[in-house]
């Protein structure tokens, strides 16, 4: 690969931010606990959760569209595992397939209204958002009173479920384990698959997609599907961790994790962008979020810094794209 | 070329055709026909019925009346995939391309070549990039890097591309939709090069333009449409440059507007 497609490369901006970041940490915050193991396994593991929902985001957005559904859909999924385990008396595993059911069902619809309708993907699902989210505090309060469920650890199945979902190897939480796969996994189907050259087409050029033959609603209906899976994965991280959950769990994680994705060099418009770019924009977020920390300021500060970031991403990525398109004339 | 002559039918044959929308009558008994190794360029001006022929040779819209024949044999086309079975493929002015991707995934999207089973089914670019660059270098373009996205190629390496994937799919009758218009005039030469290279190589070219000076240059023979009429069909031997300009352009049309303009 020559020089200019390394620079044109939609990953370049984050990976500087990443070591950039690293570094910034590592000197500020390098004696109060950034650099030993468990302050690397404490950013991590946020990035792990954020790198599973940016992954199949950032697929969705290289094909054109949205999904701000997934906060609510991880409250749903995590509230459903909840309740069928302590209310229905189901074994875990019934519980986390039901939260998977739904959240299948939650992704169609979207994908449905989306190429039915012709509406903009972040209006439909702006209003999915709010009906799950609506739907989840409803049915809870309805069932149980209350708006936290707890009690887990009592279901059947839990002690695998915990090895899978919540386990440790060694300081690191077994959640970076699955968001390398899925990382991998999708790099891999976007970059080495028909369905991959798809979604690059569908993004990119919607019509010419479909005179060529391609199921571009399909493509954009499996994808809606993959984003609400990835959040009812997590959703089951989080319920398994904490033996429960409560209604407003995973509230905002819609565009932390289109953040990540947008650090990572996806286009909002679609037709570019990358997996990998997506799990560093997740990696330099959980950085920031835990460096903060340790580098003593007020923890409520964090977000300031990730939007400034955001904004200088986004700038040195198009700034760049635009001098890679001038070289070429 | 009198082709009427050597026995053989036409690719291509559209057989008194009619199209209407609602009220508008875009085409109306409009007849044509394309021969194998021939550039049939169609000429008109804005709104003479150019998009809407495109579309019913492409399949797009079925004809209201008439009948399009392929090889002498009377078809009905219900999608563009009905006629690219039998090898009409049309070029549209987006080229159907994805800017940002590389011009391999373009040429093989939506038929991308794959290496494995089940699963593990995967595309096979290097095989792909081979044919590409073949197929490329029998049109005269000679590209070093297939992995480049499309927008690093000129607009006529473009329409190359475009035309070098509608062959190598197994088009007979290329229908290529204003090729040369948003060219400067290198580049559109370049793209007339192209044709007929297509041309040598055995397609039957329908050329749409409202270019009379692009299309007599390469042109075998015109037909010239307007308001949804055909005005005639020329062999080369049959109309000089300068007539096709002033046929285009409505001729007693220009001079009217000449006329206004020095009344003014």
């Amino acid at each position: 690969m020559s020089a200019r497609n390394w620079l044109v490369r939609p990953e370049l901006g984050v990976v500087a931010a990443v070591v950039a970041a690293w570094l910034f940490f590592a000197v500020t915050a390098g004696d109060s606990g950034f650099l030993t193991l468990s302050g690397t396994a404490s950013y991590l593991a946020i990035a792990a959760e954020l790198g599973i929902l940016a992954a199949p985001v950032a697929l969705l957005m290289i094909a054109g569209e949205f999904d701000l559904s997934i906060g609510s859909t991880m409250a749903a999924s995590g509230m459903t595992i909840a309740l069928c385990t302590t209310e229905l008396g189901w074994p875990l595993w019934a519980g986390i397939a039901a939260a998977a059911a739904l959240a299948v069902c939650v992704g169609l619809v979207n994908g449905l209204i989306v190429t039915r309708t012709r509406l903009p993907s972040f209006i439909v699902t702006l209003g999915t958002l709010f009906i799950l989210a609506g739907g989840t505090i409803g049915t809870t309060r309805l069932i149980t009173g209350r708006t936290q469920v707890g009690g887990l650890e009592d279901a059947g199945g839990f002690g695998t479920a915990q090895k899978l979902f919540a386990g440790q190897i060694g300081p690191f939480s077994i959640t970076l384990l699955w968001w390398l796969g899925l990382t991998a996994l999708a790099t891999w189907v976007l970059v080495r698959t028909r369905p991959g050259n798809w979604i690059f087409a569908v993004g990119g050029a919607p019509d010419a997609a479909r005179r060529l033959g391609i199921p571009v609603d399909r493509v954009k209906i499996l994808l809606f599907m993959t984003t609400a899976l990835a959040a009812c994965l997590v959703a089951t991280f989080q319920t398994v961790q904490f033996r429960g959950t409560d209604v407003l769990r995973g509230t905002g994680k819609e565009l932390e994790a289109i953040l990540a994705a947008v650090l990572g060099g996806t286009l909002l418009t679609g037709g570019r962008g990358s997996v990998v770019g997506a799990a560093c924009g997740a990696l330099l977020f959980g950085m920031v979020q835990q460096g903060i920390v340790f580098s003593g300021v007020d923890s409520d500060w964090y977000k300031v810094f990730l939007g400034a970031v955001l904004i200088l991403a986004v700038l040195l990525n198009s700034s760049v794209q635009m001098r890679a398109a001038e070289a070429r004339r | 070329m009198s082709h009427e002559t050597n026995g053989k039918a036409p690719i291509l044959e559209a057989d008194h055709i009619t199209k209407r929308f609602g009220r508008i009558t875009a085409l109306e008994d409009v007849s044509m026909r394309v021969y194998a190794s021939e550039i049939l360029c169609v000429l008109g001006d804005n709104g003479a019925g150019k998009s809407t022929l495109i579309k019913t040779l492409s399949g797009v819209h079925p004809p209201d009346e008439g009948r399009l024949l392929v090889d002498g044999e009377p078809v009905r086309f219900s999608s563009p995939r009905d006629a690219l079975a039998r090898g009409i493929a049309t070029v549209y002015q987006d080229l159907a391309m994805v800017p940002m991707l590389s011009v391999v995934r373009n040429f093989f999207l939506g038929a991308e070549p794959t290496r494995g089973v089940g699963p593990l089914r995967r595309l096979d670019l290097r095989e792909g990039e081979e044919v590409v660059r073949a197929e490329l270098k029998r049109m005269g373009v000679e590209l070093r890097d297939m992995s480049v996205p499309v927008s690093a190629l000129s607009g006529g390496q473009r329409q190359a591309l475009a035309i070098a994937r509608a062959i190598h799919f197994g088009a007979r009758v290329l229908v290529l939709d204003e090729p040369t218009s948003a060219l400067g005039v290198k580049q559109a030469g370049i793209v007339l090069r192209y044709v007929m290279e297509a041309r040598t190589r055995g397609c039957g070219v329908i050329l749409i333009t409202h270019n009379p000076h692009h299309a007599h240059m390469v042109g075998d023979r015109f037909t010239i449409l307007s308001r949804g009429r055909c005005e005639g069909t020329f062999t080369k031997a049959e109309i000089s440059r300068d007539e096709l300009v002033r046929r285009m352009a409505g001729g007693e049309e220009l001079e009217q507007l000449q006329h206004e303009l020095r009344a003014s």
